[in-house]
């Protein structure tokens, strides 16, 4: 799904050459549960915003679901970030003023899909992730558990094929942040492919595949057999 | 700088600059209507033919340069009637005479013309009526004196209806002019007007003066003036042997003046509605900087460049549009509040000045937004969203 091949990201920070990424490799296979950790600055975020197509490599390859997709033009690159990949962060990101629904309607307008159509699918994913109450309801009237529900029901709306999270449980409490978990466990339970960016050992542990960066590279990439 | 208050602002300015250009252009068209209702009511679509042709030479018309120019005759004079520009002609002439009652007279100047010179001239009567109307051509032993001549003919006595001598024929008094008028730019006190038939009989003499022309309004002077020409040029076997003049050299003057006036106040005018984009262009700086999160987001679930832009886009025009329409509701009822309090003032703004102010108010809104438009599609995702 995810092939990844001599990936280097090369950032200018002012006079000096930082290297976020260095020669990095990576193959991910469809439907599996990676968590990558590491030290702050060893590149995760870096490496998931590249996976996302949030961001371009500097020199290197990328293939995802079959296709290079190292150097797309603007408009391809998100049109398949839309069709894709389905982003979860850390702090919600959720446009404050559009409602819970609105917000996950978002991408499918984006796509053009017509608003009947967009009603329906809103309403149900919000529905099945227990926010029937608050559909109507503008982010700032969530809590921090229901913002993250909302911004996952976004990034999975348009049934992305990868699911990445950066730090999803960071700015929650253990109980709403047990919550996403489950979610998202859930969605790749269904066939999505999840990879999670996390500082928190107890969640990196849930992963099936743990990934271990250190300035730039993978220092460790351990499956473990659930 | 919240998402309320910037769009207020970029209403706010789009419709200031669009109701002050209607506004100031509504000033300066009223003037020119002022100005020019002003000097219409003095009989201003004044066109006046002399025979003879003037040249460049500065030679006074009616000199003889080259050839004897043929008369012009009381014919003529009415066959202008024949153009639909012109309303009113009379046929003039000017002699002196001697003018008589019982043992009391004096020589006075004498002139011969119709019924309608006194509408043309705007001339006012302390009593009776100007000439009656009829064929222009027949002499009529009417007349109309002036105030002085009545004062020194009559005396305290009435003088409508009463007999005078001017020449060797008498002529029965049928009006007395206004103390102090003004006809052809001498004073009417010692004027006595009669008919121009009768004038060419007492003279014996068949050519015209002057042919005295009104216009039917500001706008038909020139092609009545050229109806003029052309009329009696073809009278007189092609010879252009006429100068036909229009008299409202000044009034030219004035509706120039005062419609380059209207233009410029309009520039000045359009100039805040450049200033206007101006703020709207750092308005939506300002937007795009605040919504860098939201712009990052956006294009993290998918959104391209373009439609980026297109955001932006579309919401800079629809205030435009919106902010361009409130200042013309806001403009045209300033119009009208100054309708209200000076009545006498036409100020009204023209479709033109209308058409150009919100026209470029919505222009000023395109363009003023394409570069912020433009910044907020090469936002990079990655940092837009790193923002706090």
């Amino acid at each position: 799904m995810i092939s990844l091949e001599a990936v280097e990201r090369v950032f200018q920070v002012g006079e000096q050459q930082v290297h976020a990424l260095a020669d990095l490799d990576l193959e991910v296979g469809a439907g599996e549960y990676v968590s990558i950790m590491g030290p702050s600055g060893s590149g995760k975020s870096t490496l998931l915003n590249i996976v996302g197509l949030l961001d371009r490599p500097t020199s290197g390859s990328y293939r995802l679901d079959g296709r290079d997709v190292t150097s797309l033009r603007d408009e391809e690159q998100a049109r398949v970030r839309r069709e894709k990949v389905g982003f979860v962060f850390q702090f919600f990101h959720l446009v404050p003023r559009l409602t819970a629904l609105g917000n996950v309607e978002l991408p499918m307008l984006l796509a053009g899909i017509d608003a009947p159509e967009r009603r329906r699918r809103a309403h149900e994913l919000l529905t099945a992730y227990g926010l029937s109450e608050r559909m109507h309801h503008r982010p700032d009237q969530l809590s921090g558990g229901q913002r993250q529900r909302v911004a996952i029901a976004r990034a999975t709306v348009m049934r992305p094929l990868v699911l990445l999270a950066d730090e999803p449980t960071g700015n929650l409490d253990r109980a709403a942040g047990h919550d996403v978990v489950e979610i998202l466990e859930k969605l790749r339970d269904q066939g999505a492919t999840l990879i999670v960016v996390t500082h928190d050992p107890d969640l990196g542990k849930r992963a099936h595949r743990r990934i271990r960066m250190v300035d730039g590279r993978i220092a460790s990439d351990q499956a473990v057999n659930p | 700088m919240g998402f309320r208050t910037r769009t207020l602002l970029m209403v706010v300015a789009m419709a200031i600059g669009v109701g002050a250009v209607i506004v100031l252009t509504a000033l300066g068209e009223g003037a020119r209507r002022y100005v020019v209702a002003e000097f219409s009511s003095l009989g201003t679509h004044l066109i006046i033919v002399f025979p003879g042709r003037t040249e460049t030479g500065g030679n006074l018309p009616g000199m003889l340069v080259g050839r004897t120019p043929r008369d012009l005759t009381i014919a003529d004079a009415m066959a202008l009637l024949r153009s639909r520009y012109v309303l009113r002609v009379a046929p003039l002439n000017i002699g002196s005479a001697q003018l008589s009652r019982g043992q009391r007279s004096r020589e006075v100047p004498v002139l011969g013309t119709t019924d309608e010179f006194a509408a043309i001239r705007n001339m006012s009567l302390s009593q009776g009526r100007f000439l009656p109307a009829g064929d222009p051509a027949a002499p009529q032993s009417v007349c109309v004196i002036g105030d002085k001549l009545r004062a020194e003919l009559f005396g305290p006595e009435p003088a409508l209806g009463q007999w005078v001598r001017v020449g060797d024929r008498r002529f029965r008094v049928v009006g007395v002019f206004a103390q102090q008028g003004q006809a052809l730019g001498f004073n009417t006190d010692e004027l006595v007007v009669l008919p121009i038939g009768s004038v060419q009989q007492l003279f014996n003499q068949q050519s015209l003066l002057r042919i005295l022309i009104e216009a039917r309004n500001r706008d038909a002077l020139e092609p009545a003036r050229d109806d003029v020409r052309r009329i009696l040029i073809a009278r007189h076997e092609g010879e252009e042997d006429v100068t036909v003049v229009t008299q409202d050299a000044v009034l030219a003057t004035f509706d120039r003046i005062l419609r380059t006036l209207t233009v410029a106040v309009g520039g000045i005018a359009a100039i805040s509605l450049a200033v206007a984009g101006i703020l709207i262009m750092n308005v939506m700086l300002i937007s795009v900087s605040q919504r860098t999160r939201e712009i990052g987001l956006l294009k993290a679930i998918g959104a391209s460049g373009a439609q980026i832009r297109g955001l932006f886009f579309a919401e800079a025009i629809m205030l435009s549009v919106i902010g361009a329409l409130i200042g013309y509701v806001l403009g045209e009822l300033g119009v009208a509040a100054i309708g209200r309090i000076y009545p006498a003032f036409p100020a009204a703004a023209p479709v033109w000045a209308i058409t150009a102010g919100i026209g470029t108010a919505v222009a000023t809104g395109i363009v003023f937004s394409l570069m912020p438009a433009r910044r907020a599609s090469r936002l990079d995702p990655v940092m837009a969203l790193a923002r706090r």
